[in-house]
């Protein structure tokens, strides 16, 4: 009964959510959206990508893996700057009242702008595609860790900054045995929202410069009217960030064991 | 330069004030507060709920600054922690990612910088032995009962070998049982390690069952310290034997005397039943 009930909710309402998607998308090709691409024609279009995934037969012409792989390239190098710029920040607005005062406006001012204006932003201060993409990615990504960075230092209990103060425990040992590892949780909800964030960003980074990549693939195709490339491109993208997602979870949930 | 060094006490504190709030509105929490500690004494403050014990405390701990009156420890004038001073909270405030050993390591090797790493584990092992934590060494503190995590806070502070030790209510978050055991097990420690404590507490009972010296101290705002209750009991004491000692009794009626009779208002704490007989003694009345 139970392992019943196991299946039900673990296979069978996916796979029924699935099918009413595709059903959808299946009378939607066939009645009122003639330029979308039925299921079955997506997936002879696509074939070729899929099945040699990692094939490289020209610049444009490229498995969907490898293009989705320079998408996660560029994610990486854009996330790591978004931790190494959002951590210093999240603990000095976590820390410190002036800090807090001075920045805080302006930051919750900076945070809502779209990545798409931030680009040609990158573009115009850096020149070339690839330092402003990583721009935008770390400017927009970077929010969600130090919001939550700063949250972890503010709610930091008063009893371990006691023990660090009792020990005469020096700054650099009070950052990193106490400071550090108590704010941790919280820092990691912050790293997980912002490399959703960072895939998010990517996409439409991509279609902006044209760089090599699922968002520029997807671009492209759309201006050579392949439209079911499109749908294998929607599809990459969405698993991706899926997997990313829950990779991030997976280390969340150890480190919380490893903390607590 | 002290002139009176000679007599100073080995723990002197001197009319000591501290309030909170801005000027104007100020409120006072402690005032006036004076009391010298000799070497290797044990001195329990009991008082309310409130009433400012851990303001005074922290103060000793050097945690807080005094508004008016210093704090001297041998002499020094106490402004910030230090290494002198072994503090054991009333929370535990043990550091949840850190083992016992990791817990009390930190300190060791904090405080004994230039030892090796072989004498500074064997240190930590030592001091987890005295508290009888060996099995539990490499436990995180939520696999531990509250019982065992004040021990490694207890571990911990005595770890950094301390002229004085100094604790914040350690047993009043644990259960009658096991407060009467950790009870045992802190007179245990201190007979063998020599040390002067501070022990701050709301447990009549458990004050006179602990210390040499008993000092009430009246219930805030303006609260100070009442009149030094010498403990003349021999030790080792039973529980169950002083509880009919009438020496027992008598300091017990006058620290609760002094505490009912400090302030006006009519405040039926714990400690104002004064219950002629109980046992068993832990429990808290």
């Amino acid at each position: 009964m139970s392992e019943w009930k196991f299946k039900l909710d673990w296979l069978a309402l996916p796979l029924l959510g699935l099918g009413v998607v595709v059903v959808i998308w299946v009378v939607s090709s066939y009645t009122w959206a003639k330029q979308l691409p039925s299921p079955e024609k997506t997936w002879e279009v696509s074939k070729l990508y899929v099945v040699e995934p990692f094939t490289k037969r020209g610049e444009q012409d490229q498995g969907i893996l490898r293009f989705a792989w320079y998408s996660v390239i560029l994610v990486a190098k854009g996330y790591s700057l978004a931790l190494l710029l959002g951590v210093p920040l999240g603990f000095l607005l976590g820390s410190s009242k002036l800090f807090t005062k001075t920045f805080d406006p302006i930051f919750q001012i900076l945070r809502p702008v779209s990545p798409l204006a931030w680009l040609p932003l990158g573009l115009v201060l850096f020149q070339k595609s690839e330092p402003a993409a990583l721009f935008t990615i770390a400017i927009c990504a970077m929010w969600p860790t130090v919001l939550n960075t700063a949250a972890g230092v503010r709610s930091i209990p008063q009893d371990y900054l006691n023990v660090a103060r009792v020990l005469k425990l020096s700054r650099t040992r009070t950052l990193f045995s106490v400071l550090l590892p108590a704010a941790l949780p919280n820092m990691f909800t912050g790293f997980r929202l912002s490399l959703g964030m960072a895939w998010l960003v990517i996409v439409a980074v991509e279609m902006l410069t044209g760089a090599a990549g699922v968002g520029g693939f997807l671009w492209q195709e759309y201006n050579s009217n392949i439209f079911e490339h499109i749908i294998l491109c929607i599809v990459t993208i969405g698993l991706i960030g899926f997997a990313l997602d829950r990779l991030m979870n997976l280390v969340e949930t150890n480190l919380h064991r490893v903390l607590t | 330069m002290y002139p009176r060094n000679f007599t100073m006490a080995f723990l002197e504190i001197k009319d000591v004030c501290k309030g909170y709030g801005p000027t104007g509105r100020r409120s006072e929490v402690l005032h006036n507060i004076n009391l010298e500690i000799e070497q290797g004494e044990f001195v329990a403050i009991v008082g309310y709920s409130g009433a400012g014990k851990t303001t005074l405390i922290s103060m000793l701990a050097g945690l807080i600054a005094t508004d008016p009156g210093t704090i001297r420890l041998e002499g020094n004038l106490i402004r910030e922690p230090g290494h002198d001073r072994g503090v054991v909270f009333q929370n535990y405030s043990l550091l949840p990612w850190k083992s016992v050993f990791g817990n009390i390591y930190l300190a060791v090797d904090q405080v004994f910088q230039n030892w090796t790493k072989a004498k500074k584990i064997e240190h930590t092992e030592r001091y987890i032995d005295l508290v009888n934590l060996t099995p539990a060494r490499d436990k995180k503190p939520s696999e531990l009962s509250g019982g065992m995590r004040q021990r490694v806070a207890l571990a911990r502070a005595l770890a950094i070998e301390p002229h004085i030790l100094l604790m914040d209510e350690p047993l009043s978050a644990l259960d009658a049982l096991t407060r009467a055991t950790l009870q045992d097990e802190i007179v245990r420690v201190w007979e063998r390690e020599k040390k002067t404590v501070v022990l701050i507490t709301n447990d009549v009972d458990e004050g006179i069952l602990l210390a040499d010296r008993i000092i009430p101290l009246s219930h805030g705002p303006k609260a100070t310290l009442g009149p030094s209750i010498e403990v003349d009991l021999a030790r080792p004491r039973s529980r169950k034997a002083i509880n009919h000692d009438p020496r027992f009794q008598r300091i017990r009626n006058q620290v609760i005397g002094y505490l009912l009779g400090s302030g006006k208002k009519p405040r039926p704490k714990p400690l104002a039943a004064p219950v002629p007989n109980l046992e068993p003694m832990g429990v808290a009345v």
